[in-house]
């Protein structure tokens, strides 16, 4: 008698590997069209070592299990008016920052391993790209849910996939995604799972959960602890799609090389909203952003491309650059935010004094010489009932869409500037990474979606910036944007917590 | 390497042509060694205007907020033209004077060194 239950390795085969089937009337090309354009070449896709050992019958069982744990502590918290347990309403932020610009990539990244996980010749790729895909789309909601609770206390978190789409900073995340998930899929796979979530996912998860867990926000932890085990599966999938696709064929070399470049680049620059969050978002800090990407890039990425050298993989391009900056990002980050701080959907401050000191202790060749000053300089001002906000809109880079607010490296009071021109068209830039990465495919960043020639065109409403932001963004303005002294968030702390 | 597409004669729309701009071009002005701006400024303005009105009307509306806007000294402040040595005739249009749409002009002013001295 046959046995009633399959043994795992078994089941693994049937479930996994043997959904494929051959294609004996079709051709298998038109069944998969876009598996060559890129010029990628696959000699033997069962050669792929499906990175997740899981099956789809284990997968429902085990994140139904998690689920029901994640969503019985939002419950907890929402009963236990969790909101009034954070560090400081300051945090809430942090909160607003995620949700509007991380929560939607989320979303991105269930549609475009969807994508992926029907286009791939192979297999075991396609399953492995579709459970990621149900994974991401989990990420969005439950986040969507952990947040649901802050909704209901703090301005700027009610409108967050329709600012994602149209905020000029949140062009940043959402042109980046947009960006791989118009690419080939082996290009979006190098993007997303290799070069976003191997190397530099722990410079985004461990921030914002590690900052959750010091700032009393227990909903945030608990849903970070639930995605803990899908994020190592998508490292691994990340590795292994570069593994399989060095070892496939010497061609695919070149290409590869070219796209860890690419978004090696693009992430350091998404990331750069993550250093401002680390060192001026957190009331309580977890560790400065120089510390974390020292932890997490410097020593980590190292080892992982020392060891891609064998297969004549280099370290990504400017990482030389990229390495300097961290001593600057942030606090350029936060000045370019405090001073657009009335177009923002979230509160923004001048750091305190206890802060600033921090922030000298962590940063000491360069915050007490390039940045203590604008700060000195924001408080002069304030105290003189003059809270700065800069009038007028600024110069974005055509290819990450973040203001041409980084300095070059070697004179750091002076921005950096790059341009090219193309058919006629000039185009600039915040950096040598940005400037290749246009050069490299201008017909795709001609049409770069920049809010801030967008609103020029009068394609955002308007014609004061106070129309487009509350009809084209929709951000309750006088609520949701301005400094935190003086905020509607502030008084109903205040008022929670007793204070006059 | 150009844009590898999943069909061949594949081009994008220029998003930013001088046509979408209902009669203006963009100018991007930054003031150089100076970070109470964060980044340089776009403007959108008329290509006809004369540099005299770029400078004092329209760039004074974004920068004037700076203290030391009012003490620039214009007969010995630097300018650069999408990164050339440039000298501005203040009576002669944009247009005429090689500014064209999405021109990048830099600003310097050596003798200031903003609070603190330390470029704000
Ligand atoms: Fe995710
Ligand atoms: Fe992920
Ligand atoms: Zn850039």
């Amino acid at each position: 008698m046959a046995a009633k239950k399959l043994n795992t390795k078994d089941k693994y085969r049937l479930l996994t590997r043997d959904l494929d089937w051959e294609f004996s009337y079709e051709d298998r090309k038109q069944a998969f069209p876009f598996e060559e354009f890129e010029g990628i070449k696959i000699t033997d896709w069962s050669k792929w070592e499906d990175p997740f050992r899981l099956t789809m019958d284990t997968y429902w069982k085990y994140q139904a299990e998690k689920e029901k744990k994640l969503y019985a502590i939002f419950d907890a918290v929402a009963q236990n008016n969790g909101h009034t347990n954070i560090s400081d309403p300051r945090y809430a932020n942090a909160l607003k920052l995620f949700l509007t610009g991380v929560s939607p990539l989320e979303y991105q990244a269930h549609q475009g391993f969807a994508h992926t996980g029907r286009q791939f010749g192979g297999v075991g790729a396609r399953i492995a790209c579709q459970m990621q895909s149900i994974d991401e789309l989990r990420h969005v909601q439950t986040q969507v849910h952990a947040m649901s609770h802050y909704n209901k206390f703090f301005d700027g978190f009610q409108d967050w996939s329709h600012m994602h789409d149209r905020v000029w900073y949140l062009s940043v995340p959402k042109s980046f995604f947009d960006d791989a998930r118009s690419a080939g899929p082996f290009e979006f796979l190098v993007a997303i799972s290799f070069s976003f979530e191997y190397v530099l996912t722990n410079l985004l998860f461990v921030p914002f959960m590690s900052g959750a867990a010091y700032n009393g926000d227990m909903a945030t932890v608990t849903f970070g602890f639930s995605a803990q085990s899908d994020e190592a599966r998508h490292m691994t999938l990340g590795l292994e799609v570069i593994k399989f696709l060095l070892e496939q064929h010497e061609d695919n070399v070149p290409i590869v090389q070219e796209w860890i470049d690419k978004w090696f680049w693009r992430g350091t620059r998404l990331l750069t909203l993550v250093s401002m969050m680390m060192d001026y978002m957190l009331p309580n800090k977890v560790m400065s952003w120089k510390e974390a990407w020292e932890v997490y890039f410097e020593e980590a990425g190292g080892a992982l491309f020392k060891d891609l050298a064998r297969y004549g993989i280099r370290a990504p391009k400017y990482a030389e650059t990229i390495e300097k900056e961290k001593e600057h990002v942030s606090h350029q980050a936060w000045w370019l935010f405090y001073s657009y701080g009335d177009a923002t959907a979230f509160h923004t401050w001048i750091p305190s004094d206890e802060e600033l000191d921090w922030l000298s202790e962590k940063y000491p060749d360069t915050f007490d010489k390039y940045y203590r000053p604008r700060w000195e300089m924001a408080k002069k001002m304030e105290a003189q009932g003059k809270r700065f906000y800069t009038k007028g809109l600024p110069q974005l880079c055509n290819c990450c869409q973040i203001p041409l607010m980084f300095t070059e490296m070697d004179n750091p009071t002076q921005l950096a500037y790059r341009d090219t021109v193309y058919k006629d068209e000039r185009y600039h830039f915040c950096s040598d990474g940005c400037h290749d990465i246009f050069v490299a495919e201008p017909e795709k960043y001609v049409q770069s979606w920049l809010p801030v020639h967008q609103i020029l065109q009068g394609n955002c409403g308007g014609p004061g910036l106070e129309d487009v932001l509350r009809d084209y963004y929709r951000m309750n303005v006088g609520a949701d944007n301005l400094d935190m002294k003086g905020s509607p968030d502030e008084q109903r702390w205040n008022s929670w917590k007793g204070v006059a | 390497m150009s844009l590898k597409t999943l069909k061949p004669g594949y081009s994008g729309e220029v998003k930013d042509r001088l046509e979408n701009f209902n009669g203006n071009q963009l100018v991007y002005v930054g003031w150089d060694h100076q970070l109470l701006f964060c980044a340089p400024f776009t403007l959108a303005v008329s290509p006809d205007i004369p540099f005299g009105q770029l400078r004092d009307q329209v760039m004074a509306s974004v920068f004037s907020p700076h203290p030391e806007w009012t003490q620039i000294n214009w007969d010995s402040a630097g300018w650069l033209l999408d990164g050339k040595a440039f000298v501005p005739q203040l009576d002669v249009s944009l247009q005429a004077q090689g500014i064209d749409h999405k021109s990048l002009l830099r600003f310097q002013t050596p003798e200031l060194a903003g609070f603190m001295s330390a470029a704000v």
